[in-house]
């Protein structure tokens, strides 16, 4: 049996991996080394939830801190990438990309198709999605739709500490810019992790768990929220199949079809909001691909349309919860 | 009174926490022997079955099919004819009353997998059982110690019984040097010198059996007797078309088709065991690994390496067994040997024969090594 680390460990050890195999591999972000206005050499935060601590005195001169302007340090990363580096660049919250966009998606995203393939764009941008933090509305976004919404570029929201490892040692190698979401609450969380470096590839969905009676399909933190929910199911016989993407963009749609026409049905949970989704993606691309297969109404099962709340009440009730994929499985499955 | 013996669920590997129950092999009623196969269980990574603790009648089928049971919950109980129900009644409401799930899984974690310095790398082992005797498990081509699950603790009952990982493989070091047999063979050796082993009995699988045999070949002293199961080097025909295809296959559905020709009820290759050999086959070295060892393995599509000839000049004890239907080498490679080696063919069983019928082979390796000290 492998060792257990954090989900938290997973990452910085696949940037520890990265960098002493890749010279060309380079760490930047605010608070990433020194933070709150030290010259840099103090190590103190390593990003603002730690993950990149320990990395500034193992690798001098290639872990640097940025000023609070995301548009410049993004535009470094992405510029330096297509110079020749592999950059990780780490934008806190996924919700301040948003001051970075043409960078993200009308430069890095269309350097190789416009250039005729002879540039490439390895730059990863590391993020934290989710609810769930107590941190209000402009902190707890699940805004990765957006970015799989742009050909271009790739997107990943791993689920455990193995598939953190393997997709962020992947993100570095690819040579296209990679979008990594990284979901705040399941830094603590310990899972198997091997100590050499390996890849997860992109577009391969992991089948958590098998089952014959519904598919769900859930991203991030939410596959251990349907995991619950199967749990809870399978003492009232019903059996859950349940497919982590892993990856949104590519997206694994065989694995998804594969498993809905052996299940007829399905159920797509997804924290982030119900429009223009992950959720309405795989509902979509299930309902045309594999509509003589369903035997039920397909279920979303996500946060509403609005912003986050910052009341722990409502944010409680906003995020999808064990409890409301175990009804929207019971819903699925009252079609006989 | 007689003895009321409980059959419970196994721990197979750290983590298993529940088995379900595929099916009864024996009915309420009928007699069994000690180590008889009984029910059949289902892990989420694998699917074995579950021997009688002791001889006996079956009195009570506790868990039902497609129940799941945690680890160490009570399965049946075996006890004798004259015994009465109701005796049998209070031994179940005991065991149900003092039992908990929790410490049924803290309490059976068992023996922790261990690594030790050999040569430039590190080896994985895992180490069961007490005794003068030491004992050494050697998987095959890509597998790991895992694949003694169902063999270890019940091969450990008198002896020392060490699984090994093979350099390239499991948790082992990545990296077998040129891949050849005499590479792997003086692995082996400087394993039993790292754990302070003059001499032990080798059990080695598929490839593994080719290493034991080269070991004994090439210190023949260190090795007391061989144990060859579905072993590689005892003749040419191999299926090279499962050797490429596992290592070249790079996801689940590439991978399955070759995995499923290991075991004759391909029912047994779960979707848990396509994972892993994944995750094996990902991790950093591996791809070269498999490619020499492959490479030293083959030529012109069969087996490089015969060594059926040393089988007649060794002075160990041999005992032979295969899996009737096995597709990776065929059964016909444990005809027409030397009349000293022992020979255990087991119908209706595949490659991986020591998973298939783990019941049958532990005891002809037990039966084995009882009668080399008789």
């Amino acid at each position: 049996m492998a060792r257990k680390i954090t989900y938290r460990q997973a990452i910085s050890e696949a940037l520890a991996q990265e960098m002493a195999r890749d010279p060309t591999v380079i760490v930047m972000g605010e608070d990433n080394a020194g933070g709150m206005g030290s010259p840099g050499e103090k190590d103190a935060w390593g990003g603002v939830l730690g993950v990149t601590k320990g990395l500034y005195h193992k690798f001098p001169g290639r872990v640097l801190d940025t000023p609070i302007s995301e548009s410049a340090f993004i535009g470094a990363a992405i510029g330096a990438a297509a110079c020749g580096m592999r950059p990780v660049a780490e934008l806190m919250f996924v919700d301040f990309l948003g001051v970075c966009f043409d960078q993200i998606y009308n430069q890095a995203a269309k350097f190789k198709y416009m250039f005729g393939g002879k540039a490439k764009t390895p730059v990863v941008i590391r993020t934290m999605i989710g609810a769930g933090f107590r941190a209000a509305a402009q902190h707890s976004q699940c805004l990765y739709n957006i970015f799989a919404h742009v050909p271009g570029l790739k997107v990943v929201v791993p689920s455990t500490p193995y598939d953190a490892k393997g997709l962020l040692i992947q993100s570095i190698r690819d040579n296209d810019p990679v979008i990594f979401c990284e979901h705040k609450l399941l830094y603590p969380l310990e899972g198997d992790v091997p100590e050499e470096s390996y890849i997860v590839p992109f577009g391969e969905a992991g089948i958590v768990r098998e089952g014959d009676d519904v598919t769900v399909v859930a991203l991030g933190r939410m596959v251990h929220l349907a995991v619950q929910a199967a749990d809870a199911l399978r003492k009232k016989g019903t059996h859950c199949e349940i497919i982590d993407p892993r990856t949104i963009s590519p997206l694994d749609e065989d694995t998804i079809l594969e498993s809905v026409e052996k299940t007829g049905r399905l159920v797509v949970v997804d924290e982030s909001n119900p429009r223009c989704s992950m959720a309405s993606d795989i509902a979509g691309i299930v309902a045309q691909k594999a509509f003589r297969a369903l035997k039920s109404p397909i279920e979303q099962v996500t946060a509403p349309h609005t912003p986050v709340p910052f009341s722990d009440v409502l944010e409680d009730m906003y995020i999808p919860s064990p409890a409301k994929i175990e009804a929207a499985v019971d819903r699925a499955c009252e079609y006989r | 009174m007689g003895a009321i013996h409980k059959v419970t669920v196994p721990k197979w590997g750290l983590s298993m926490r529940e088995g379900k129950v595929s099916g009864w092999l024996k009915q309420v009623g009928a007699p069994v022997t000690q180590g008889e196969e009984l029910v059949e269980i289902e892990s989420d990574k694998i699917v074995g079955s579950v021997d009688a603790t002791a001889g006996g009648v079956l009195r009570r089928q506790l868990g039902k099919e497609l129940d799941v049971v945690p680890v160490g919950g009570l399965l049946g109980v075996i006890a004798d004819a004259d015994v009465p129900e109701a005796e049998i009644d209070t031994a179940i409401a005991d065991f149900l009353a003092n039992f908990s799930i929790e410490a049924a899984a803290a309490g059976e974690t068992g023996p922790q997998p261990e690594k030790v310095a050999v040569g430039g790398g590190r080896l994985r082992y895992l180490v069961r059982g007490e005794g003068d005797d030491a004992v050494i498990l050697i998987h095959g081509f890509g597998g790991d110690l895992k694949v003694w699950l169902f063999n270890h603790e019940a091969l450990a009952g008198q002896r020392r019984v060490y699984a090994i990982d093979l350099p390239g493989h499991g948790e082992s070091t990545k990296d077998v040097g040129a891949g050849t047999l005499d590479d792997l063979a003086s692995a082996v050796a400087g394993f039993m010198n790292a754990v302070g082993l003059d001499s032990a009995h080798l059990v080695g699988h598929s490839l593994g059996g080719a290493v034991a045999l080269k070991l004994a070949v090439l210190q023949s002293r260190r090795v007391r007797s061989l144990a060859l199961v579905a072993s590689a080097g005892l003749g040419p025909e191999i299926d090279a078309g499962y050797i490429e295809g596992f290592v070249t296959a790079a996801n689940r559905n590439a991978l399955k088709p070759h995995a499923v020709r290991l075991f004759a009820d391909t029912s047994l290759v779960t979707r848990q065991m396509i994972d892993d050999l994944l995750k094996f086959k990902r991790l950093e070295g591996v791809d070269a690994c498999l490619r020499a060892l492959s490479g030293q393995m083959l030529a012109d599509g069969r087996q490089a390496t015969n060594l059926r000839d040393e089988l007649a000049r060794l002075g160990q004890p041999v005992l032979v067994v295969w899996g009737g239907e096995d597709q990776i080498i065929p059964v016909s490679h444990a005809a027409g040997l030397p009349s000293s080696v022992q020979v255990a063919v087991i119908s209706g069983k595949g490659h991986m024969v020591m998973m298939e019928a783990a019941s049958e082979v532990n005891r002809r390796l037990n039966e084995f090594w009882l009668g080399l000290e008789q």
